[in-house]
């Protein structure tokens, strides 16, 4: 066109980055690739092509690593670790520094070189993934830095296996990375066979910053290639992907000891209330659902629009999306790019075709005729009933229906198993705070979306997985309490066959809801002390006393939102009635397990009690320094409903050091009780019932712990497990927590010194994390 | 509709557009407009990155930027020499040879911007030129003298020929949140205007916050301004993307919901061809292209046209143009 013509039409027309520089680069790397193992790279093996999705063109070939590959890469960071470790956070810190400094004088490189890998906008990588991802490299080597000031009792965990996904591929990677190496570890990862380029090239800089050979390995290759990783010897997964594919991850990991985070899928709600600023909250929708493309775990996917401007809302909402620009992805000025790969455009396509519930409307916006592209899209009029309420998409398609009120804004936005993200719109700044607690989310957005940055924790709840990445909550992830562990043996409990000490029969129940509750089972089994005498018995405990529970917890959930000082009261008042009962519970667990030392496990019960109830009001939240004029609110919140298999072998101690972090931190806990020893916590609910503790917050069963875990780890309304039994059954409780992806914490045959408090190792496992994010300005 | 239109005003909106004629004040509507700063900054912060005009259509765009400029001269030595001087670069505001390597036809700013004494001579200098001579009025720039005084002048400067007049609003209506005087007050300057074409100037950098400006843009409409401005230039914050995406948001929503399409001045701060472009790229994106024309929009300002120049000329040659090259308006 013409200078005259367009002075008319005022198009925009081209703007094309210059993809020379990244092309180049791919040349002089021979346009082939092996894996960058121990500080070089391999021989280019067998593999793939890697294409980009805006045009089909084969940008380079790739890798697929095999058994021996990932085995050499295990074996290298294996050898680097401890060397790594040992150069200490201040030295470690210099490493990260010049990773940062080098991606950001590569900036533009990264950012052409991701755009033509993936797909997404230049914008995008020019100003947010590549940015960000330097920052969390800035970030880590501040927290390398103070490594040994700030967190002097922990210590690396070792070799990391690092699985990450397409869609931000080399922020995954610097997420990843970054925390990792500023604690010591050291790491194996994988990209997605989609977009691996920037990996390699984030290989090339860990040449240039001389990183130390081993600390940083990267190798190529599908989901087989991940499959590898997790069976490998390393010492924690993180994944970062489909729920699907984490829940397999979670199954084949189970009791391995390895540690593991999951950051998985999302069907994250955008709650618009009707007095918000409506033309910034549509604005919030680009940068929730149509920035890259919508594939985004944290997709504000979900739209939930007050009924009284749902009308008005929907009808700017189709303007602007009418405006938005598909185009080349290298184009600075188009708003949506390419879908990463033609499967993942036949998925969205057929999802989308698959739905006949509600109005669609997919704007008319110019289309390339090549490539993997997809209009924007809108569904609304759909019910929570309706597949695409439920599912995630991971394409550029928004459903949609409305609401009456706050409270059914919150039931509807929690109507669902994933709990990713969350995103709010009000000009009410006390409907704003009110609502973000309530939502079932690792992070919640208040009149923003998609604000992300290296010092707040990102992570998700339910089956959304668990862990945080960035922040101090994040080095969670990368770091162990660095005590030494026994190996814990099974306790048979004793036999006998002399009669009742005492003539006047006890019936030791179980403890459900507030209420002393007979086994449903209607067996009992008699405990024997260890001089044989026959002290009681119990009740068999079978699955649908953990039904009984495990619903009597669940109508306790207003215990979440009682005031710290309460729980402390509350707690500190159990102490005082069990300590006027300290001599009682000594002989008991003297009888039970013979010996003297009941008194000694009684009073550190009282003191370990105290210091819950101390920490009850005091394990604070944070406000992060997010760079933003806003803050980043990092709340505490209460895990939920923890399903413990206390300790065997501290049968008042062991409970007790579980439920008092547990409930202190406004959680309801199902707690089994010491299978051989199990008198002590019968006894105990007496002490409950009489400190006014509310009926279903702590609920106690007795019986098999083989038995009972397996229903606990089953649960879909559990939300996490803890299993400190001497029994053997780590492996069953983690393969069996898949099902909703609840936290476990299980002790894998390895004993705990019950004497030692750990105190912030369980409020942190009590606890999970939420950051709320406030800008503000007026 | 009015049908009427002025031969030599062909920049002005009744050409195409029927003329707002305002509505009753709404305040059920004004009260329900919202502005959240901090959502708004982050959507004008992305503008730049998300919009780039390249080549033959930057150039384009540029030449369509200077159609829209209301070149402005609002100092206390003008003289109707300086005026003059300033008309003659509204007819020619880009150098002819420069117009013919971009294989265009002449064109000219959006109008000449002028105090009521210059009005005349502006006025006299661009005859036959098609261009509009506006002036600034109602006591600008602070709008404080007496306001039958404020009413008169719009009056005496129609009287001299000016076909587009623009006035200021009175800050303290805004900032005691007295609306219903701000439409009043609105209500009668737009009389008094008759038939030239009234911008409301709210100086937004005296609003205190974007829901000020926000509302204050909307009442401004009700009460029939053609075009609402952001500022007099003497703020000591006066055009930002921010405090514009409020603004012609409220343009869109009037629009949608009266059929009305009120113009949009931003007025000082603007001074460099790349800004230009983010402006009008903000225009098409926010409100369409029908308001990329002159007479829907303009641009308050006096050194922009200076840097455009320079861009066109570096379009056209490949090398980076010296001001001095340029006539000086």
């Amino acid at each position: 066109m013409t200078v005259s013509e367009i002075f008319e039409t005022m198009d925009y027309g081209p703007a094309p980055e210059n993809a020379a520089e990244a092309l180049a680069w791919l040349v002089d790397q021979g346009d082939r690739f092996g894996h960058f193992i121990d500080g070089e790279f391999t021989a280019p093996g067998d593999g793939f092509d890697s294409r980009n999705p805006a045009t089909g063109e084969v940008l380079a070939t790739l890798s697929q690593a095999t058994q021996s590959d990932v085995d050499a890469a295990v074996a290298a960071a294996r050898r680097a670790q401890g060397k790594w470790q040992n150069l200490g956070g201040a030295g470690r810190a210099r490493y990260l520094y010049a990773l940062a400094r080098l991606l950001q004088k590569h900036s533009r490189l990264f950012a052409v070189l991701e755009t033509l890998d993936n797909g997404k906008p230049i914008r995008e990588t020019r100003d947010i993934d590549i940015p960000l991802a330097q920052r969390h490299f800035y970030y880590h080597a501040g927290m390398a830095q103070l490594m040994d000031e700030a967190l002097p009792d922990r210590q690396a965990l070792g070799v990391c296996g690092q699985i990450v996904p397409w869609n931000f591929p080399l922020l995954m990677l610097s997420w990843k990375i970054a925390p990792a190496l500023a604690m010591g570890n050291t790491v194996v990862l994988k990209p997605a066979e989609y977009t691996s380029l920037t990996a390699l090239l984030f290989a090339d800089i860990c040449q240039q910053a001389g990183l130390p050979k081993g600390v940083v390995n990267i190798v190529t290759g599908d989901g087989a290639v991940g499959e590898l990783i997790v069976n490998s010897d390393v010492d924690k997964i993180a994944f970062t992907g489909s729920t699907g594919v984490g829940r397999r991850i979670r199954e084949a990991t189970a009791g391995s000891g390895k540690s593991l985070t999951l950051e998985l899928g999302g069907k994250s709600p955008y709650i618009v209330f009707d007095d918000a600023d409506i033309d910034s909250a549509i604005e919030g929708l680009v940068d929730a659902i149509w920035f890259n493309q919508g594939q985004v775990c944290c997709a504000g996917s979900r739209l939930l629009v007050q009924e009284t401007i749902a009308d008005d809302f929907y009808k700017r909402l189709r303007t602007r999306m009418d405006k938005l620009r598909l185009g080349n992805p290298l184009d600075k000025c188009i708003d949506m790019g390419a879908i990463v790969d033609p499967i993942q455009l036949q998925t969205i396509t057929e999802k989308v075709a698959a739905n006949d519930a509600g109005e669609t409307y997919q704007a008319p916006v110019t289309m390339p005729t090549v490539g993997c592209f997809y209009p924007p899209t809108l569904i609304t009029g759909l019910s929570t009933s309706d597949t695409l309420m439920q599912e995630e998409i991971f394409g550029p398609v928004l459903v949609s229906m409305t609401f009456r009120t706050p409270p059914e804004a919150v039931a509807l936005a929690n109507n669902t198993r994933y709990g990713l993200a969350a995103t709010i719109w009000t000009e009410n700044v006390n409907l704003a705070l009110d609502i973000a607690p309530k939502l079932v989310a690792g992070v919640v957005w208040i009149n923003a979306t998609n604000l992300f940055d290296a010092a707040a924790g990102f992570g998700g709840v339910r089956e959304s997985g668990f862990g945080r990445e960035g922040g101090w909550e994040g080095l969670t992830a990368y770091t162990s309490s660095n005590d030494k562990t026994k190996t814990l043996t099974k306790i048979e409990p004793f036999k006998g066959t002399a009669g009742p000490a005492n003539t006047i029969d006890r019936t030791a129940k179980m403890y459900v809801g507030g209420k002393q509750a007979r086994p449903d089972s209607g067996y009992s089994q008699p405990v024997w002390g260890k001089s044989g005498a026959l002290l009681g018995h119990v009740g068999m405990g079978s699955r649908k006393d953990v039904r009984n529970a495990v619903e009597a917890a669940q109508g306790a959930a207003g215990w979440a939102r009682t005031t710290g000082h309460l729980r402390a009261q509350i707690l500190y008042y159990i102490a005082e009635n069990l300590s006027a009962r300290a001599d009682e519970f000594a002989s008991r667990i003297d009888a039970m397990m013979g010996g003297r030392h009941g008194a000694k496990e009684v009073e550190t019960s009282v003191q370990r009690l105290f210091t819950y109830a101390a920490w009850a009001d005091k394990f604070d939240g944070q406000a992060h320094s997010v760079p933003i004029r806003g803050v980043a609110l990092a709340m505490k919140e209460p895990t939920g409903i923890i399903g413990a298999l206390c300790a065997d072998e501290a049968p008042l101690l062991g409970l007790i050091s579980v439920m008092a972090p547990a409930i202190a931190m406004g959680n309801r806990v199902v707690l089994v009780a010491s299978e051989p020893y199990p008198l002590a916590a019968t006894d105990f609910y007496q002490i409950l019932d009489t400190s006014d503790v509310p009926g279903g917050v702590v609920n106690i069963l007795t019986g098999a712990h083989g038995d009972l875990a397996l229903t606990l780890a089953k649960h879909l309304n559990v939300d996490a497990v803890w299993s400190f039994s001497s029994s053997d059954l780590s492996t069953a409780i983690e393969t069996a927590s898949a099902g909703n992806l609840k936290r476990t914490w299980v002790n894998n045959g390895q004993s705990r010194n019950w004497y030692a408090a750990d105190s912030k190792t369980f409020l942190t496992a009590a606890t999970e994390v939420k950051n709320i994010w406030i800008p503000y300005g007026e | 509709m009015d049908t009427n239109t002025i031969q030599h005003t062909t920049h002005l909106p009744q050409v195409t557009e029927p003329r707002n004629p305002g509505m009753e004040l709404d305040m059920q509507w004004v009260r329900s407009v919202q502005a959240n700063t901090s959502a708004i900054e982050r959507r004008a912060a992305t503008i730049p990155g998300r919009r780039s005009v390249k080549k033959q259509y930057q150039a384009a765009w540029l030449l369509r930027a200077i159609t829209c400029i209301d070149l402005t001269t609002l100092a206390g030595d003008d003289t109707a020499n300086r005026v003059r001087r300033l008309c003659a670069k509204a007819r020619q505001p880009v150098r002819r040879e420069i117009l013919d390597a971009l294989g265009m036809e002449p064109i000219t700013t959006g109008a000449i911007c002028v105090y009521h004494d210059m009005i005349a001579p502006a006025v006299d200098a661009l005859q036959g030129s098609g261009i509009p001579v506006a002036a600034v009025s109602t006591g600008f720039p602070a709008g404080l003298s007496p306001f039958h005084l404020r009413v008169a002048e719009i009056g005496e400067s129609v009287k001299a020929g000016a076909a587009e007049i623009d006035i200021v609003i009175s800050r303290r209506h805004v900032l005691t949140g007295n609306w219903q005087a701000l439409y009043d007050e609105m209500r009668a300057f737009r009389e008094a205007c008759g038939e030239a074409h009234v911008k409301a100037i709210l100086a937004t950098g005296e609003l205190g916050t974007l829901r000020n400006v926000a509302r204050a843009s909307l009442v401004c409409m009700m009460a029939g301004a053609d075009f609402i401005k952001t500022s007099t230039g003497k703020e000591s914050v006066n055009a930002t993307l921010p405090v514009s995406l409020v603004m012609i948001r409220a343009i869109r929503e009037y629009y949608d919901r009266t059929g009305y399409r009120i113009g949009y001045k931003p007025a000082g701060g603007i001074s460099k061809a790349k800004d230009s472009l983010v402006y009008l790229a903000l225009i098409k994106d926010e409100l369409g292209d029908r308001w990329l024309q002159p007479d829907l929009f303009r641009f308050g300002a006096s050194s922009l046209l200076g840097d455009i120049e320079r861009q066109l000329e570096h379009y056209v040659t490949g090398a980076y143009s010296a001001g001095y090259r340029h006539p000086m308006g």
